[in-house]
């Protein structure tokens, strides 16, 4: 069976990725995950925001109380170098590439235009085989425009593009006005690939003590469905390559990604539930089951059932509900 | 002779800089002020620097200065180049192995910064009492006056030392050399290297203990034999000075700058001199050349730099021969004797060495004893000129003291306070910051920029207050063409800058400045208001002397350039600006420079704030026009209320406005005995914003009471009729308890007392309802509300304090009524030891007697000018007192005896006079139950009947002796407080015996996990991972567990406890340990600034501690064995949090993940391994089935 499917320019041995995640953060992982048959690694994000944080954390408490009383002119000793930039980051990318043969996506969240395009290059110069972009942050700002943030999103791409040569992803939120829009302008502007969808941490209330609290809910099944329609609609309107995040725990969750026309497939929560090795148990799933049902290989499939190519492409389009109801078959 | 190499360091680091390099092993331990002397040391060798023979040297920080000697002679006699550094009671603790290494003729060098010796008080500063204490051990005595001669010094000691054998002690005058930056020339290697020659590193070796060549030393000797065998070694002593002026002259050859052992300055016709070692040498040296060539006359100095062995020839040589008078010139004290150390050997070299002709003096000078500088105590040209007007005088006072004003014994001179020597071409700065601001690393930065781009020599001297919290420093700094010799403060300036607006309030800056002279403020009003904000006695002369004002809002500058509340770049960039010491552009080029050199590795956006600041200063930064008039109609506060007590007012107010140098000897105690309860008077003023309370969503919990450092928010539960006069402002509820119905309730916050640290807020549970961003704690900003909130405490200060025995002593909300016996200490904003403190002074202290170890509670605890520890409304409340750092188990343990005694003495003249007293009282006073509060009060009932009773007999010895000791039939509560430091370091071996005691002591140790008062130092309380001084990669092995020590007597009380991660737990433990008719220990978690958190929100990382099982929580109690149960409970659940998240909190672990992250990573699992073998551990003692043996 024929697995190999392409992305970011790569041929990759079969569609499935580990997400960025805290996975990567040990070597260790890495290498698992190639055991268990990934076909690339997606670091976890570099942000420079907490960069920039922690060198004012350490400035902080490196000078706050030096110099306050006659006994003590300090209360920390000063070591020759802090690793405060993305170094250690560019070291893992190098330590990353040099144990594993899959391909090493870097993963990068800036906070200036210089961070952006700065880190870019240090994680191409490190190896890195392709960088995904992880743009977000929560508009808050009453006075700006949708076209602001939009323009912002294509103004960075702009320059890490013209910055690099290695193919850079887009790593995107649902939460824009127009998606099609937007996937057309960032593939205008040079995307190599769009990763469908972002999850982000949604802040819960603890009724307990009164406090917003930060909180992490790993994806389910369910959650395919939101990237699922977006890749349909997006497949053949679109150069850059596509890639499903979110909700892959089955073979077939990933196969439907496939279907609708995913380049890759990326997995992340069912890793953190079920341990690394699940990666194999998806694959052999999809394998199982491309089999079962006499495809050759993954680029059969691929795209099969996009928007374009399905009998009734206004099923990707409905105004869900109501329709839904009509459907629904009266069962008393 | 090689090219002159120029740097700026101060004189430990000169010291360090060569002894480190010179020796192969250096045996530590922290002691203030030569504790940087070390830290070099230790930073150094992790940072692999090696010493001239190609090796990083040993560093290795030992329990106590007494283990660091014994580390010292260990490795000398195998045959290691070894040296060590010290000061004040660390070098007595040296003085057993000196003698030994004297005696064995061993080469070393020990590095001493100078300091006080405690005697009546504790003092930090330097004078040489510590190492005239040491003058009998056999070392030879080296002393330098300058930077320059300590980095000199050191390597004429090594090398005199490996050539004479004799060991050296090297020293220095601390804090005024020790401290001092200053621009001087660095000796290279290769100079050091010619001074000290292999051949003599060898011969050290060959002298050393080894299998390979057996001897013994160290014998024990009778009689017979011991005192032919001590004068042995006469001819080494002999032959030391001339081997040391051989090494000063080579050294000389080697680098141009030539020393004599006895070094005369001065006229060549010289008729009065004076005889000096160390720092003050310098002033006198330049005073001499001022009158001289001024004043036409004829003085001189001798500069004693070889002090032991003392030799008479070349000191008699050193001596004009027309010299009439010389005044001898010491720093120390030693009560009784005939005069102090030096004077009596000039007495005596003068008398051996005319008898043996030496020298060209023929007769006996007139020779005069003066007593000067001790603890630092300000030693100035005027001083000089008096000394030398004395002994020119028809009748010279001997004996005399010069820089008090001595009005009980008439010991001192009268100088003339505005006699100035200093010459127009030197600058001459003063700057007033706070320390956390930055100024005083601003100021070493400037000092830095100007020694090294230009060629000016600079010098800078910074004075600290005594406060952790608030504290004003003052930085002195000159730069001029000449090498700077002026070893004291500057006080005719020409550049005055005030850093923060506060300080104007009440501190005089303007006398400080020479007519014409530039004054710089920080200040947020805008221009046309500055003049009004500046009090009328400066106004006054300001226009008076033709001041040049300055003005920048440096906060707004600071904060807009991202740097927060740290104005040191932008203060910096003014002082630049405007003092015109160096070209504008060529400074700002310099500063811009020393940013990127200082900052780069702390990051891009770190260099880029403060770059931003550079630039943004300039434009902010405004000259104030001076109108002719003075406008202000108010000038600098009283220090202390009118309402103060005469003592406090006249003597602490006086130390408090920074004139306590004016104040003569009468008006202090004779025995260092001062009154408590004095901080009320200090208004100190620091926060910038103070909590407000909600009375309307106060839950009344306390829990902001019970966190609280400085006893600054305090609540009472009160009739309603004593609210009849309240302020309008005042607020009050009804109390919540069912106990308290009717009476209303009041938390009250002291606005001029508080330090704005914030804990309080962030303990308070209770949330407003409608926006949960408001608590029933609020910080608002103190200047607005400082006038009203003032007057709402001094009303509640007048509610009386409810009556004790209505008070459920085991909830916090009602205990926490209860008025703290220590408040409004020195302690650092958001202080995580002094809660545990006032909880034990709220709950025993009006029965309690404190021994204090040395270290920060001492010093926020004790320090003058004021004292926290205070009374209640009956005058009775802790009675306090610090003896060493090492002795305090023992020391607090003496009390108990001495309470015994007095009690057993007590109860056996009640029995013989029980027939006259009444068998009923007595049998009541005997057998009293005083386990409660409620049975201490009978108690005092009846020993006050008993006293009443025994004023009607008739007066004989047992009466009077009965009612002497007739308080002691009352339970007094001991408690020995001190820092982990202390418990689990140099006062282990104390604390471990007391705890093996019977008797009823109770031991509170603040463990903040390093030596914090000395700056963050390594203990064996430190945990695993931690990065602190002396333990520069994280500390590689993990916390001692002082508290399964303690337990494993079963007769000890044992309690860990954390305030911030379970407040109840903390109260419960205290109550216990103070209850067990035994030994107690309760071993607290004691966040600090040396912590590296956020101190606004420290009890956070105490829940982290607790949460991750790095902090268990825990009591030993052995009263539940004679239940029949386990004496352990853990209080502590499993862990729930991964170490690695409470470490990720805190700057001491995590600097290491971002200066050697593979290293904390490795640490990080060991810790979490430790944390989970040591609670299942824990677990097992406290599940297993207690069998009856503990």
């Amino acid at each position: 069976m024929d697995l190999t499917s392409k992305y970011l320019g790569m041929t990759l041995k079969n569609p499935l990725i580990v997400s960025a995640s805290p996975i990567s953060k040990e070597i260790d992982n890495i290498r698992k995950a190639e055991d268990a048959g990934a076909a690339a690694i997606v670091l976890y994000s570099l942000f420079e925001e907490q960069l920039i944080l922690e060198q004012k954390e350490i400035f902080y408490h490196t000078t706050q109380h030096n110099e306050i009383t006659p006994e003590a002119s300090s209360f920390f000793p000063e070591p020759s170098e802090f690793k405060l930039g993305p170094e250690e980051y560019l070291e893992h990318i190098a330590k990353a590439k040099s144990a594993v043969t899959i391909p090493v996506i870097a993963s990068l969240n800036g906070k200036t235009e210089g961070g952006w395009t700065d880190y870019a290059k240090k994680m191409q110069d490190a190896g890195a085989d392709a960088i995904e972009l992880n743009i977000y942050n929560i508009p808050t700002d009453t006075m700006l425009s949708s076209e602001a943030i939009e323009n912002r999103y294509l103004n960075i791409l702009k320059a890490v593009k013209n910055a690099i040569s290695i193919p850079v992803a887009l790593k995107l939120s649902p939460f824009f006005t127009n998606m099609a829009s937007m996937a057309k302008r960032f593939d205008e502007t040079g995307a190599d690939a769009l990763v469908l969808f972002n999850r982000f941490y949604q802040p819960d209330v603890n009724l307990n003590d009164l406090e917003v609290v930060p909180n992490v809910d790993l994806s389910t099944s369910a959650d395919i469905k939101l990237p699922l329609r977006w890749i349909a609609i997006l497949k053949d309107r679109v150069k850059a390559d596509l890639a499903a995040t979110s909700g892959v725990h089955t073979g077939e969750d990933a196969i439907k990604y496939l279907m609708v026309g995913a380049n890759a497939v990326m997995m992340c929560s069912s890793l953190l539930k079920n341990g690394i090795y699940h990666l194999k148990t998806v694959l052999d799933q999809i394998q199982s089951w491309l089999e079962a049902k006499e495809y050759e290989s993954v680029a059969q499939m691929q795209g099969s059932m996009s928007q374009s190519k399905i009998g009734n492409p206004e099923s990707f389009e409905r105004a869900q509900y109501m329709r839904a109801i009509n459907n629904y078959k009266f069962g008393y | 002779m090689q090219e002159k190499v120029f740097t700026t360091i101060d004189g430990n680091e000169a010291a360090a800089y060569v002894a480190y390099r010179v020796n192969e092993v250096c045996a530590i331990y922290p002691i203030t002020p030569s504790s940087n002397m070390g830290e070099w040391a230790d930073e150094w060798a992790a940072k692999g620097i090696k010493n001239i023979w190609g090796i990083v040297p040993t560093v290795c920080e030992m329990q106590s200065e007494g283990g660091a000697a014994g580390a010292v002679h260990g490795s000398l006699q195998a045959g290691a180049l070894t040296t060590t550094f010290t000061a004040s009671q660390g070098l007595l603790l040296k003085i057993p192995n000196m003698f030994k290494i004297a005696g064995e003729l061993t080469p070393t060098v020990f590095n001493i910064t100078a300091r006080a010796l405690a005697t009546h008080a504790l003092s930090i500063f330097g004078d040489h009492s510590d190492v005239m204490s040491a003058r009998s051990t056999g070392f030879a005595f080296l002393a330098s006056a300058s930077v320059q001669e300590v980095m000199d010094f050191v390597l004429i000691a090594q090398a005199s030392t490996l050539h004479s054998r004799v060991p050296f002690l090297h020293f220095f005058d601390g804090f005024r050399t020790s401290h001092e930056v200053s621009k001087i020339e660095l000796i290279s290697e290769d100079v050091m290297h010619k001074m000290i020659p292999d051949e003599l590193v060898h011969q050290h070796r060959l002298r050393s203990l080894s299998p390979d060549r057996p001897v013994i030393r160290g014998t024990a000797q009778n009689p017979d034999v011991f005192f032919q065998n001590r004068e042995t070694n006469n001819k080494f002593y002999k032959t030391c000075p001339d081997i040391v002026q051989q090494q000063m002259d080579k050294f000389a050859e080697l680098t141009g700058r030539q020393y004599k052992i006895f070094q005369y300055e001065g006229g060549e016709n010289a008729e009065h001199i004076i005889v000096i070692m160390a720092s003050a040498s310098e002033t006198v040296q330049e005073t001499c050349k001022y009158l001289n060539s001024k004043e036409g006359q004829k003085t001189g100095v001798i500069k004693v730099r070889l002090y032991r062995p003392f030799d008479i020839k070349r000191f008699m040589e050193a001596i004009p021969s027309t010299c009439k008078t010389i005044s001898v010139m010491d720093r120390t004290k030693e009560p009784g004797a005939i005069g102090d150390p030096l004077y009596l050997d000039v007495i005596t070299a003068l008398h051996e060495g005319l008898a043996q002709g030496y020298g060209s003096i023929k007769s006996m000078p007139k020779v005069l004893a003066g007593r000067y500088g001790l603890s630092s105590k300000e030693f100035t040209p005027a001083m000089v000129k008096a000394i030398f007007e004395n002994a020119q005088s028809e009748n010279p006072k001997n004996h005399f003291t010069v820089g008090i004003k001595d009005d009980v014994t008439f010991t001192s001179l009268e100088y003339d306070e505005n006699f100035n020597i200093e010459p127009d071409n030197v600058f001459r700065g003063l700057f007033y910051g706070l320390g956390s601001d930055g100024t005083v690393g601003a100021n070493k930065n400037s000092i830095k920029i100007i020694g090294d781009e230009t060629d000016f020599y600079a010098q800078g001297y910074f004075v600290y207050d005594s406060k952790k919290a608030g504290t004003m420093t003052v930085s002195h700094l000159r730069f001029g063409p000449e090498p700077i010799r002026a070893p004291y403060l500057v006080s005719h300036a020409n550049f005055v800058a005030c850093h923060q607006t506060v300080f104007l309030e009440k501190t005089d800056f303007i006398s400080k400045l020479v007519p014409g002279g530039v004054f710089l403020i920080n200040t947020p009003f805008p221009i046309d208001q500055v003049w009004n904000t500046i009090p009328c006695s400066q106004q006054k002369m300001i226009i008076d002397k033709k001041i040049k004002v300055y003005a920048i809002d440096a906060q707004k500058v600071a904060e807009n350039s991202g740097m927060g509340r740290r104005i040191n770049t932008v203060m910096q960039v003014c002082f630049f600006a405007i003092s015109g010491v160096l070209p504008k552009e060529q400074a700002i080029e310099a500063i811009k420079k020393s940013i990127i050199k200082t900052y780069g590795k702390k990051g891009d956006e770190v260099v880029a704030m403060n770059l931003r600041a550079v630039d943004n200063t300039l434009e902010n930064l405004f000259e104030v026009p001076i109108p002719n008039e003075v406008t202000a109609d108010w000038d600098i506060a009283a220090p202390v209320p009118d309402t103060a007590p005469k003592f406090v007012k006249e003597v602490l107010g006086e130390i408090i406005a920074g004139r306590g140098d004016n104040l003569p000897v009468s008006v202090f105690p004779v025995d260092g005995t001062y009154p408590t309860g004095t901080t009320q008077y200090e208004k100190r003023n620091i926060a910038l914003q103070i909590p407000v309370w909600d009375e309307k969503t106060c839950i009344q919990c306390g829990k902001c009471a019970i966190v609280c450092p400085h006893a600054t928010i305090r609540i009472k539960v009160y009739d309603p009729s004593y609210l009849e006069n309240a302020p309008e402002t005042f607020k009050f509820v009804d109390a919540k308890d069912k106990e308290f119905e009717g009476l209303k309730y009041t938390i009250q916050v002291a606005p001029e007392d508080c330090t704005g640290c914030g804990v309080c807020v962030e303990a308070c549970p209770a949330k407003n309802k409608s926006n949960t961003s408001l608590k029933a704690l609020n910080m608002a900003p103190q200047l607005p509300l400082r006038k009203q909130e003032a007057i709402n405490w001094d009303f509640f200060l007048s509610i009386p304090d409810i009556d004790r025995s209505k008070i459920k002593v085991t909830q916090i909300r009602q205990q926490q009524i209860m008025r703290p016996l220590f408040e409004f200490s020195g302690a650092c904003a958001g202080c995580g030891e002094t809660p545990y403190v006032k909880l034990m002074s709220q709950l025993f202290g009006d029965r309690a007697i404190v021994a204090n170890a040395t270290g920060c509670s001492s010093i926020y605890g004790g320090n003058l000018p004021t004292t926290p520890w205070c009374y209640d409304h009956n005058g009775r409340g802790p009675a306090w007192s610090n003896s060493l750092f090492e002795d305090n188990a023992e020391f607090g343990f003496g009390f108990r005896l001495a309470i015994d005694k007095q009690n057993e003495v007590a109860q056996m003249l009640l029995k013989k006079l029980s027939s006259q007293i009444g068998e009923t009282l007595v049998d009541e006073l005997l057998n009293a139950d005083q386990s409660t509060e409620d049975g201490i009060n009978k108690q005092r009932e009846r020993v006050q009947a008993l006293k009443e009773k025994l004023n009607l007999m008739g007066k004989n010895d047992d009466v009077n002796n009965l009612l002497v000791v007739a308080d002691y039939l009352v339970k007094k509560s001991v408690w020995i407080i001190g820092g982990d430091g202390w418990a689990y370091d140099i006062g282990y071996g104390g604390l471990d015996h007391v705890l093996a005691s019977d008797r009823n002591i109770n031991v509170l140790v603040l463990d903040t996990e390093v030596y914090s008062n000395t700056g963050g130092q390594t203990s064996k309380a430190t945990p695993l991972s931690a990065v602190a001084k002396f333990s520069f990669g994280g500390k590689p092995t993990g916390k001692k567990d002082l508290g399964l020590m303690a337990m494993s007597y079963g007769t000890v009380y044992v309690a860990s406890v954390a305030l911030g991660a379970k407040d109840d737990h903390t109260l419960k433990a205290f109550l216990e340990a103070e209850a067990y008719n035994g030994p107690s220990i309760i071993i607290a978690y004691s966040h600090c600034i040396a912590h590296g958190i956020n101190m606004e929100k420290p009890l956070e990382h105490q829940k982290a501690a607790v949460d991750s099982g790095q902090w268990l929580l825990y009591r030993y109690n052995p009263e539940r064995t004679r239940l029949g149960q386990n004496p352990l409970i853990l209080d502590s659940r499993s862990p729930k949090m991964p170490v690695e998240e409470y470490m990720n909190m805190e700057n001491r672990f995590k600097i290491l993940l971002k200066s050697k992250p593979e290293a904390a990573k490795l640490f990080y699992k060991m810790a979490q391994e430790n944390v989970e073998n040591r609670f299942k551990f824990y677990q097992y003692l406290a599940d297993r089935k207690f069998d009856g043996v503990s």
